[in-house]
């Protein structure tokens, strides 16, 4: 299916309403990197007028964070739009690339994201690093700058990873004692997550246990596909969905809940994304209509709060569950319900923080800019939080990078809602 | 063309804000109305200076210029259809001044009006025109259109609300119009000239504009009838009441019914109009007029009215009107929005010969706007792909022009002449009108370098409405 998605093009009757939500067009200022700017180009480039070289710098400069579709008064299917520019140029430029970039980009999509075992080597390999000191020695001598900028940034702000050991230890069955389970639930771990904040997912086990629910981690599930469908690669991400939508179609789950605002998105996508595969499709309804973020299941449910935290905190809500998701309020509901807890507001939280799967990594310096636009408005609270609480374990890297440039690593604390539910209830990892 | 931009990098002092790339220049080649022209290049001015150096440039090497604002014009305003250099201004946004003393704001043009509105809020006043894109729209393009909103009954449009400029004339020189005082009479009143003047006679690069003190609160009220001739009857009575609400807006059958069909919310889709008032002012006086609009309303056999008891059941009121264009273009892509307006007396009659209009061409018309101004949005939802239909749409959009004229009114009450209605300019203002008119312009702008082919028609010039 590499074509562009021309017919959607048409519903854009260009009025503009787009701009003022899109983080690349207030950042970099022209028309080009605004959403009405991109359909535009799409539409003349499957028209013949424009080539996709041209069109590909506006294209792959897009986060993908969706915004403009909250604002958009004819409904125009932009995230569709997109995703059929992805592919195609992706398609075009591989037909141009050296096979040495082939073999690299073919072994990160095909192999390593996809692929517990290696990622589990990959997270040891982390652990090991940060346990043993070693980071420390590499902070004190400044050895880190001989790394790219890039890479050396988010060295500086990686979590703690939980070592092989804690993370294997895990519970794959969480049962709820004296009482019939409120929820049946199957949980859906994710990759990055699973390796970067595989205690974020244990809390989140934990708290829904303790809401009355019922967990299990069923051993066949994969990669939800995100990072495949964002790069042009939806000839995989259908391989991924079909694979989750079978392994939890064996069991009897109420709810699939996840923590992660851009795997709960790309779950929710998955009737879409299989919409031309009739067998498939109704098989993914079902399977999109059980999966949900943490917090739509917790703010039906009490949680037994031990702890008053007497923190002042800001929200910056991940893209992908605001927009596509349109989870708002849930999040919104959780950290208000927490004892002590003071929300502010966190002016034109909406924006995207930049961190759009690997934008951040490959787009590093367009990345900062508006990494360093969210930050403005940070500072721009009347009260410096103490913490400012993401969805998403994207989100979460860029706003620690982000405290970190702006020198504020050491009074601002950037957590998961689950980390904070998880310590008001007196919950560990 | 070597040259040219050789000289613009002199003009403008930062290289990334002279754009040549293809994917630029593509991405000023249109704006929210019909067409697309590729410009030579896109500047993106940011101080008086840089304005008037492009603008002396264009007018010794006779090069059109187009001002454009955020490209949201849906009559072609900012559309560069002789080539050329696009000056986009949007992103000159450097200034925004209250002077809280003096009840004034003065901007910069990349400025929007919610932007201006936000920062008087602070002082517990208010910029009060609202054109519905006044959150992207910037006030250099509401200035040269003269644009208005659903507010237009009661605080009139953005030319009531100017009383002072700084332009950049078409040969590049700067000057002040009007100033700071509400009372000037000294000399011609270039201000009024300047707005609405579609960007043809100068570069708006600063704007003194006049604020309100805030309302102390609103009122909301939504009235649904069986017959639109009772809702205009309705209308002039509440108006003849001495009251004038903040907005009335009007929606007929079709576009109910569309919002029914696209969000349930409850409404009958039987009725024949709607009409959603808003008054603003002190809170005892709304309170004792809100009730006489309902009895006003029941009066002029009104099936139902609702009056909002909170702030969240007003917003649901609104949201029918607000959801409109979503549920319109459900049925076809391709939207053609229209602003001709009638004084106020005639919108029952335009009514009816709107719902003949759509029979006759046998277009999905839907009707709804500021009927308390007589601005009426007739919308046609079409296929731009069809082509026999765009040409019934056509004559269906020229046949709403000559009737609007025809009842006293006129072609635009808010968006602009632009390219697309330049062909009916002499049916509403008669030759010797245009000519005056054209006088001005030449007067102004000996060489025809700003915004030309806006306005005036070309010869021979009739009217299309498509992209091609």
């Amino acid at each position: 299916m590499t074509e562009l998605a021309y017919q959607e093009t048409l519903s854009c009757v260009q009025c503009g309403y787009c701009l003022p939500t899109c983080p690349t067009y207030v950042t970099f200022q022209k028309e080009t990197h605004s959403p009405r700017g991109r359909i535009n180009l799409v539409k003349m480039a499957a028209e013949g007028k424009i080539t996709y070289d041209e069109i590909s710098e506006a294209i792959d400069l897009c986060l993908g964070c969706r915004a403009c579709e909250t604002a958009c008064p004819t409904n125009v299917e932009y995230g569709k739009i997109l995703e059929s520019a992805v592919e195609v140029l992706t398609v075009h430029k591989e037909q141009q690339m050296k096979s040495r970039m082939k073999t690299v980009k073919s072994l990160l999509f095909n192999q390593v994201v996809p692929n517990k075992n290696v990622q589990k080597v990959l997270g040891t390999g982390l652990a090991i690093y940060q346990k043993t000191g070693l980071q420390k020695v590499m902070h004190k001598t400044n050895a880190l700058n001989i790394l790219p900028e890039n890479l050396h940034s988010f060295e500086t702000i990686l979590p703690t990873v939980e070592g092989p050991m804690k993370r294997n230890k895990r519970k794959m069955h969480y049962t709820v004692q004296n009482q019939k389970p409120v929820f049946k639930v199957g949980f859906f771990v994710g990759c990055i997550m699973d390796t970067m904040f595989s205690s974020i997912n244990t809390m989140s086990m934990k708290l829904l246990q303790q809401a009355g629910c019922e967990v299990t981690v069923i051993k066949e599930q994969g990669c939800c596909g995100a990072l495949h469908q964002h790069s042009g690669l939806s000839d995989k991400t259908r391989q991924l969905a079909k694979r989750n939508i079978e392994a939890f179609e064996q069991y009897e789950f109420d709810y699939v809940v996840n923590s992660i605002g851009g795997c709960g998105a790309m779950l929710g996508e998955y009737p879409q994304l299989l919409a031309g595969e009739a067998d498939w499709v109704k098989r993914a309804i079902n399977f999109s209509a059980k999966s949900v973020d943490i917090s739509v299941i917790l703010s039906q449910l009490s949680l037994p709060f031990k702890n008053d935290l007497p923190y002042v905190v800001t929200y910056q809500p991940s893209c992908h569950m605001t927009n596509v998701q349109k989870r708002v309020d849930e999040p919104l509901h959780m950290i208000n319900s927490i004892p002590g807890i003071e929300l502010m507001p966190l002016p034109e939280a909406h924006m995207c923080c930049g961190s759009a799967g690997i934008y951040n990594i490959i787009r590093y310096n367009h990345s900062m800019k508006i990494l360093d636009e969210k930050m403005k408005h940070v500072k721009l609270l009347q009260q410096r939080p103490n913490i400012i609480v993401t969805t998403n374990p994207g989100c979460h890297l860029q706003m620690k990078l982000g405290v970190e440039r702006e020198g504020l690593a050491e009074t601002v604390r950037v957590v998961h809602l689950v980390e904070l539910l998880a310590e008001a209830c007196g919950i560990e990892a | 063309m070597e040259q040219i931009q050789q000289l613009l990098y002199q003009c403008i002092r930062d290289e990334a804000r002279i754009l040549t790339e293809k994917a630029d220049l593509v991405s000023y080649s249109y704006d929210a109305s019909f067409g697309s022209y590729m410009p030579e290049f896109v500047v993106q001015p940011l101080s008086t200076e840089e304005v008037a150096s492009v603008i002396k440039l264009a007018n010794n090497h006779k090069i059109p210029v187009y001002p454009r604002g955020q490209g949201t014009s849906l009559s072609g305003g900012p559309l560069p259809v002789r080539g050329g250099i696009v000056l986009d201004l949007s992103q000159w946004t450097s200034k925004l001044e209250i002077d809280a003393e003096n009840m004034l704001a003065i901007v910069s043009p990349g400025v929007t009006a919610q932007a201006i509105n936000n920062a008087a809020l602070l002082h517990g006043l208010i910029y009060p025109p609202d054109p519905s894109s006044m959150n992207i729209a910037t006030i250099g393009g509401n200035l040269a259109e003269n644009s208005g909103g659903p507010k237009g009954l009661k605080y009139g449009v953005t030319k009531d609300y100017v009383i002072g400029l700084e332009v950049v004339t078409p040969e590049g020189d700067v000057i002040r119009t009007g100033g700071k005082t509400m009372k000037n009479v000294t000399g011609y009143d270039l201000t009024k000239l300047i707005v609405g003047s579609e960007g043809t006679l100068g570069v708006i690069t600063e704007a003194i504009l006049r604020l309100y003190p805030k309302p102390q609160a609103t009122e909301t009220l939504m009235a649904q009838f069986d017959d639109i001739v009772d809702a205009g009857r309705a209308i002039s009575n509440i108006l003849s009441a001495g009251i004038i609400p903040a907005k009335l807006e009007i929606m007929d059958r079709a576009s109910v019914e569309a919002v029914e069909a696209y969000r349930p919310s409850g409404l009958p889709t039987n009725i024949d109009a709607l009409i959603l008032i808003e008054l603003d002012g002190h809170p005892e006086a709304i309170k004792d007029e809100i009730k006489r609009v309902n009895d006003v309303c029941l009066k002029d056999n009104a099936r139902a009215v609702q009056i909002a008891q909170t702030k969240e059941e007003a917003a649901q009121l609104w949201q029918a009107r607000k959801l409109v264009s979503p549920a319109i273009v459900r049925l076809k892509p391709t939207k053609i929005s229209e602003d001709a307006t009638v004084p106020r007396s005639k919108i029952p009659e335009m009514f009816q010969r709107l719902k003949e209009i759509r029979e006759k061409y046998n277009v999905d018309l839907v009707v709804f706007g500021h009927a308390g101004d007589g601005n009426l949005h007739p919308n046609i939802i079409a296929d731009e792909r069809d082509a026999e239909e765009m040409r019934r749409v056509e004559k269906a959009v020229e046949e709403i022009f000559r009737t609007a004229i025809e009842l006293g009114g006129t072609l635009s009450g808010e968006h602009g002449i632009g390219t697309l209605k330049a062909p009916f300019m002499e049916m509403e203002l008669g030759a010797v009108g245009v000519d005056m008119m054209k006088r001005i312009k030449q007067a102004w702008d000996p060489n025809d370098i700003l915004n030309p082919g806006k306005i005036f028609p070309e010869p021979n010039q009739r009217f299309v409405l498509t992209n091609d």
